[in-house]
């Protein structure tokens, strides 16, 4: 399997072992032989997709930033990693710093950026303090800073600390934080390209985003849009947890069969029992059930066509010993947690959803919340200000529908409708 | 406060934004790193020095979780039960933890020692269960075996430190 970000160096988070092994000579092609346009048009023909839970072709956002330079140009990527099941970045802040702070410095160069804030979740101290170590030897070297190799290029990049809210990561809320206010998402459009951190064009990319743009200015985006799966191509750091003998960050070419990765890699499921359900990509996906886990690959297409998303990667494995309703409720938890209050819907249907999953985790529930809990998702999904409410409503809404059994098993008998009440009674 | 080096370090902080309330995030980090906790003396005088609203940081401090408005423990031990912990022991860990220490979730012991508190994924999942102390060192695959080591070695660390000062 290739490896692009995650390679098997020793030390390569050092700066001179990550010199001796090609590392900012991306940086020094380009701003030696290529314009900043010509970056960009590589990393369009990279089809490089925005690996932050959206998919967003990367070079097509960047063509987004004006050209000139009326108004300064930010980047902000985005390293606030706090949808439950990613532990990504943190790796490349930990293994390979450098080739995210090169990466960055070519995002910067390809669309005129003088500044990029790096936002990490505050939890990550000890991570915050490894990329802080790795930009301050970047700066000593030269890569960082004023006239960076003796060009014209400048540009800083400095790390802004986040203090524990999920809805950070939401890039219009990152944006407020930076700004040192509440992190409330904003109403869009504008669109951060055209007013984004202080009213100025700004672009917020993923750390694992940034981390693959090195290789691509150094071999080409067409060597890179032919790994993998063509439609979604390149590696993903796949974060599996949960029930598996191996869990732990993966670095695998997209397309790959899930089952390959919690075989091969992973060891197997725990206990050697067989899966239940698997969520694909960070909690805010649709799961999918064993059978779907049997077949599928692990690519955004191939999950969109089976109605889920690679979001960030983050496979979470359950075996047969998961209780499913307890699993969804400690999800609703967390959103009803980290909702930012700003729209109805969110804050309130946040709130619904947990109380009547508790109820049915207790036995008091009805056979009528079922549909009732489908029925507030979907008036959630959709009316509201950032897809934090659409994160909330959908593994509620798909874990019901896929896995309606499971809750029905815990509804008191006296709470079914009365024709099931008698199926039932004649099937015990 | 501050003293004159940290005044000097809030400059250079202010200096990486072009509007230096930016900078209340960073400075709020440096009182809670100071003292522990955020109180509203602290929020006045930050408000002071970044020319910012009481009313704007009481709104950012209790908009962001970190940020602790009352004292805590000694040590702050969170521990995660999100999904992935949770399939790997993360409640029942909790509950030992709890159990042990005589203190239920946000509570802090006698002697302001220990608080504990149950917290949202901390992005460790492939090492569950796990906690962070003090918003800081993660301690990963934790057993109950492993949180009675560290309660020890934690208590005896705060008697030495005791003895030494
Ligand atoms: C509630 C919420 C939380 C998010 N959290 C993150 C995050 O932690 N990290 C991230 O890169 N993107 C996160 N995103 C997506 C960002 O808004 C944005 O799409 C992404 O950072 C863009 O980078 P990319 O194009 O490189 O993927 C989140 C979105 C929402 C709605
Ligand atoms: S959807 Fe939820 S998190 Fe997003 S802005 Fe609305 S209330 Fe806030
Ligand atoms: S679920 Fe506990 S660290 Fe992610």
């Amino acid at each position: 399997m290739m490896k692009i970000i995650l390679k098997d160096i020793p030390d390569l988070h050092k700066i001179d072992v990550y010199e001796t092994n090609g590392g900012y000579e991306a940086l020094r092609k380009a701003l030696k032989e290529m314009k900043p346009e010509d970056v960009t048009e590589e990393v369009k023909k990279s089809n490089l997709k925005g690996r932050g839970g959206a998919c967003f072709p990367t070079g097509l956002k960047w063509t987004f930033m004006p050209k000139g330079n009326e108004k300064p140009k930010y980047l902000c990527c985005n390293g606030d990693e706090s949808e439950p099941g990613s532990f990504k970045d943190r790796e490349i802040f930990e293994r390979n710093p450098h080739q995210f702070i090169e990466g960055t410095l070519l995002a910067c160069y390809a669309m005129g950026c003088k500044t990029a804030y790096v936002y990490i979740r505050g939890e990550y101290y000890k991570w915050i303090n490894l990329l802080q170590t790795a930009i301050d030897d970047a700066y000593k070297k030269g890569y960082i800073g004023k006239n960076i190799l003796g060009s014209d290029f400048s540009t800083n990049i400095y790390i802004h600390r986040g203090a524990g809210a999920y809805i950070c990561g939401e890039e219009s809320a990152l944006m407020n934080s930076i700004e040192g206010k509440r992190g409330y998402p904003r109403v869009k459009p504008p669109f951060p390209a055209a007013n984004g951190l202080w009213g100025n064009p700004t672009t917020i990319n993923n750390v694992e985003t940034l981390s693959n743009v090195p290789e691509i200015v150094k071999n080409g985006g067409e060597w890179f849009s032919k790994i993998g799966e063509p439609k979604h191509p390149g590696t993903l750091l796949f974060g599996v947890s949960g029930q598996v003998n191996k869990p732990g960050v993966y670095e695998l070419e997209t397309g790959i069969p899930l089952m390959t990765i919690i075989n091969d890699y992973c060891g197997g499921v725990l206990d050697g029992k067989e899966i239940r359900m698997i969520i694909p990509g960070g909690t805010s996906m649709p799961p999918l059930t064993r059978e779907e886990a049997l077949t599928i690959k692990m690519d955004n297409e191939s999950l969109k066509a089976i109605g889920s998303s690679i979001g960030t990667g983050g496979v979470i494995v359950m075996n047969e010993d998961a209780d499913i309703p307890k699993v969804l409720e400690r999800i609703a938890h967390f959103y009803y947690h980290e909702s930012c209050g700003q729209c109805t819907p969110c804050r309130e249907g946040t709130g619904w959803l947990l109380r009547i999953l508790k109820r049915i985790n207790k036995g008091q529930g009805k056979m009528s919340d079922l549909d009732l809990l489908i029925d507030i998702s979907e008036n959630i999904e959709g009316n509201t200000i950032c897809a934090l409410g659409d994160a909330a409503a959908w593994p509620v809404k798909w874990t019901i529908r896929k896995f309606r059994k499971d809750f029905e098993a815990k509804i008191p008998i006296e709470e079914f409708d009365l024709p099931v009440r008698n199926k039932v009674h004649s099937l015990r | 406060m501050f003293d004159e080096k940290e005044l000097k370090k809030i400059e250079e902080i202010k200096s990486r934004y072009p509007e230096s309330n930016a900078a209340l995030l960073p400075v709020l980090w440096m009182i809670q790193e100071k003292h522990g906790w955020i109180s509203e003396d602290s929020m006045k005088y930050v408000g002071d020095l970044l020319d910012i609203s009481y009313e704007h940081i009481l709104g950012v401090v209790t908009f962001y979780t970190m940020f602790n408005q009352k004292p805590v423990g000694k040590y702050h031990l969170q521990i995660c039960t999100n999904v992935s912990c949770m399939l790997r022991g993360g409640y029942e860990l909790f509950k030992y933890t709890s159990e042990k220490l005589g203190i239920n979730n946000k509570e802090t012991s006698d002697g302001d020692m220990f608080t504990i508190e149950e917290v949202e994924c901390l992005g460790s999942c492939a090492t569950a269960p796990m906690m962070q102390v003090n918003n800081k060192e993660y301690y990963e695959n934790l057993t109950n075996e492993k949180i009675d080591e560290l309660i020890k070695k934690l208590h005896e660390d705060s008697q030495s430190y005791t003895k030494a000062h």
